[in-house]
């Protein structure tokens, strides 16, 4: 079998707040192979951000802080590394996208000057070289007339290129694995997918591993292979994404997957719920964190949170009732897919 | 200036639109001169039934936050007319918009910038009734309630602050305010792409169920096809100041005429791992309404772009799925 590019056991990540300690992520654990697309979705507050913020050792300082765990990356583990170690790997072998492409731009210095500072930083090479080398990677990034905007400041740039800028810097050293957190969520739709095709296209040309944390399922099914649902902190399910599309087991996949309106339900259609919302990370229930908001909670599911337990190879879910579920799959499932677009064509004919 | 036929109906319009226009000036020069105008809106023309809801979709700039506060007297339009329920609202001044003002409410995208934080939720839902004068302190108190109850929030939220409440909980005031003085068209700007997921489901039901018990008509503007696909009657797509093609929901999303609008839709992610997409990937970015492209607006990002593009600016059409494109001549 392959060896993981990056393997997250048991990582704990807490933050100290005015109101006291919270556990932002909980004992994850999930491993991303060499070349793969990995997704993590998930709604705000789930700890999605913080779990990357943790494998790049970025976390707000000094609240947040890595209570335990390993992030093994390449067999080395990033928890212990000091912080000259961690900026070699930082940008030279994992490389960094975030949502907002302003925030990750100095608005005082040219593309150029940006593009090159990193690369100097990681390769030992001349100036005149790495000028070079950023010119053809802002080329790659698919942005016209490269060489001109290497002396344009970030505000002259529309959001769609800013964002091809801020790929281009997280490329720029040839990176085993790329972290993009949010990367269009910020963006049009057109501008949207023509930056997922950009990551795709440069993962092919590159065979970096991705690793996509967004909240939008379309954005998963389209461009991961595998994916980590987490929900307060916790991972409620992970596969591949036909395991977790396909055959969702989770209660809190399965409303995700069913609340969102799609192009082809009805109109004014009742969207089906999930009921109340995410708990806040100082009040977590003490069984399950989902049971507040779960169909099909049983007395058991408020006691204790349930392991994660194996549904096929590869596919894993933390529930107690997954059984339950299971044996219901069929009927659930003609509810949300074929179903509803069975009774809208059957009233389109009425 | 074409006018978007509507669906046979007898009943008259609530809302009509007609050519509508706003510029605004843009400033330049140490003399801060007027050189040149940003023409947001440029030309617009719609209807709205009692009890509709018509989508509004497009990119960001594309004027659609504008259309919707000019609609609202939020903006004086620098030309055209707004006919809401047979009177021109487009040039009247503040006295005599007051009684349109009940008729006509807002709801906003980011609900912490719309709700006033140092108000009580039941300071903020009284003040609507005091602006008008309406009902005593008791009435006011007991309307107060009522409203909670119908947006789903506890009555006890009365002594609380926006801060304490979440998103989506903070939209539901938005929405318990909008409705207080029983209006007939609500603008809803983008009232869901700030909330997660699960909780955007809760939003739109509210909103559907709302329009049922009401009678209500919905502008409801967002950048996202499926929310506004799922809540509209008809939705119109505008590109830069303009709208480009309208038609009901289903005929937007299965026989999409305008390359704008057919682009718009296969760029929608789909939430399904066996869904190949014929996806077609615009090129460049959305011009600068300042300084638009001569002829069609989108021929310098459109596919299918011939040579008269380039250089006449194609008119709706008027059949039932208006379209503004020369591959559809008039």
């Amino acid at each position: 079998m392959q060896e993981p590019l990056l393997t997250i056991s048991n990582l704990v990540t807490e933050f100290d707040t005015d109101e006291g300690r919270v556990r932002a992520v909980d004992n994850i654990s999930f491993s991303i192979n060499p070349g793969e697309t990995l997704g993590i979705v998930g709604e705000s507050g789930c700890g999605k951000s913080v779990t990357a913020q943790s494998i790049m050792r970025l976390l707000p300082q000094p609240m947040g802080q890595i209570v335990g765990g390993q992030i093994l990356f390449q067999g080395r583990d990033l928890v212990g590394l000091s912080i000259a170690e961690m900026q070699k790997v930082r940008g030279a072998r994992i490389g960094m996208v975030f949502q907002e492409p302003m925030t990750a731009l100095n608005p005082v210095h040219t593309i150029g000057r940006q593009l090159t500072e990193g690369i100097l930083l990681h390769k030992p090479i001349t100036k005149d070289q790495a000028i070079r080398e950023a010119i053809v990677m802002l080329d790659k990034v698919g942005i016209p007339s490269p060489d001109i905007r290497m002396t344009e400041y970030p505000h002259q740039l529309s959001g769609g290129m800013r964002q091809r800028v801020v790929i281009a810097m997280a490329l720029a050293c040839q990176p085993s694995l790329l972290i993009a957190d949010e990367p269009t969520t910020a963006l049009d739709v057109t501008i949207q997918a023509q930056i997922l095709e950009l990551i795709k296209e440069l993962q092919n040309q590159m065979g970096m591993a991705v690793m996509l944390i967004t909240h939008d399922l379309g954005v998963i099914a389209e461009t991961c292979s595998s994916v980590v649902v987490m929900y307060a902190g916790k991972i409620a399910e992970k596969g591949s994404v036909y395991d977790v599309f396909d055959r969702p087991t989770h209660p809190y996949t399965r409303g995700l997957l069913e609340s969102i309106p799609r192009l082809d339900t009805p109109p004014k259609s009742k969207l089906t719920i999930i009921p109340g919302m995410v708990p806040g990370l100082l009040d977590l229930p003490k069984g399950c964190r989902f049971e507040n908001r779960c169909r099909y909670r049983k007395d058991g599911c408020t006691v204790a949170p349930p392991q994660i337990d194996t549904v096929a190879p590869g596919h894993e879910v933390s529930c107690y009732e997954w059984r339950d579920l299971k044996a219901n799959t069929v009927a659930i499932d003609v509810v949300v897919g074929s179903g509803d677009s069975t009774t809208y064509k059957m009233s389109a004919i009425a | 200036m074409s006018v978007i036929p509507l669906a046979t109906s007898s009943v008259a319009p609530l809302l009509q639109v007609r050519d509508l226009k706003m510029h605004f000036p843009v400033k330049e020069g140490i003399f801060m001169r007027t050189g040149k105008f940003n023409k947001a809106v440029d030309g617009v023309s719609f209807d709205i039934m009692p009890g509709e809801t018509l989508g509004l979709v497009g990119e960001s700039g594309c004027g659609k936050s504008t259309l919707g506060r000019c609609i609202a007297r939020l903006y004086q339009p620098t030309a055209g007319t707004v006919d809401f329920g047979g009177t021109d609202i487009s040039r009247l001044g503040r006295k005599a918009l007051l009684p349109f003002r009940r008729d006509i409410q807002m709801i906003f995208q980011d609900p912490m910038e719309s709700l006033n934080s140092r108000h009580t939720v039941g300071q903020i839902l009284e003040e609507p009734f005091i602006v008008h004068n309406i009902g005593d302190k008791q009435f006011r108190q007991t309307r107060v309630k009522e409203l909670l109850n119908v947006v789903g929030l506890p009555a006890r939220s009365v002594t609380r602050y926006p801060f304490e409440f979440s998103g989506g909980q903070r939209q539901r005031i938005g929405i318990a305010r909008s409705i207080a003085l029983n209006p007939k068209l609500i603008i809803c700007d983008e009232p869901v792409s700030a909330l997660d997921v699960s909780i955007q489901s809760q939003i739109l039901n509210l909103l559907i169920d709302l329009q049922k018990e009401f009678n209500l008509s919905y502008l409801f503007i967002a950048h996202d096809l499926a929310v506004v696909k799922h809540i509209s009657d008809r939705i119109a797509i505008m590109y830069l100041g303009k709208i480009v093609e309208t038609g009901d929901g289903e005929s937007i999303y299965r026989t999409a005429r305008h390359p704008y609008t057919q682009s718009l839709i296969s760029a929608i992610p789909v939430p399904d791992p066996h869904h190949k997409s014929q996806r077609q990937v615009l090129v460049g970015d959305v011009p600068s309404p300042i300084n638009p492209p001569s002829g069609c607006a989108f021929h310098t990002r459109c596919p299918k772009v011939m040579d008269v593009c380039h250089t006449a600016t194609p008119a709706l059409t008027t059949d039932r799925q208006p379209v503004s494109c020369h591959l559809y001549p008039s």
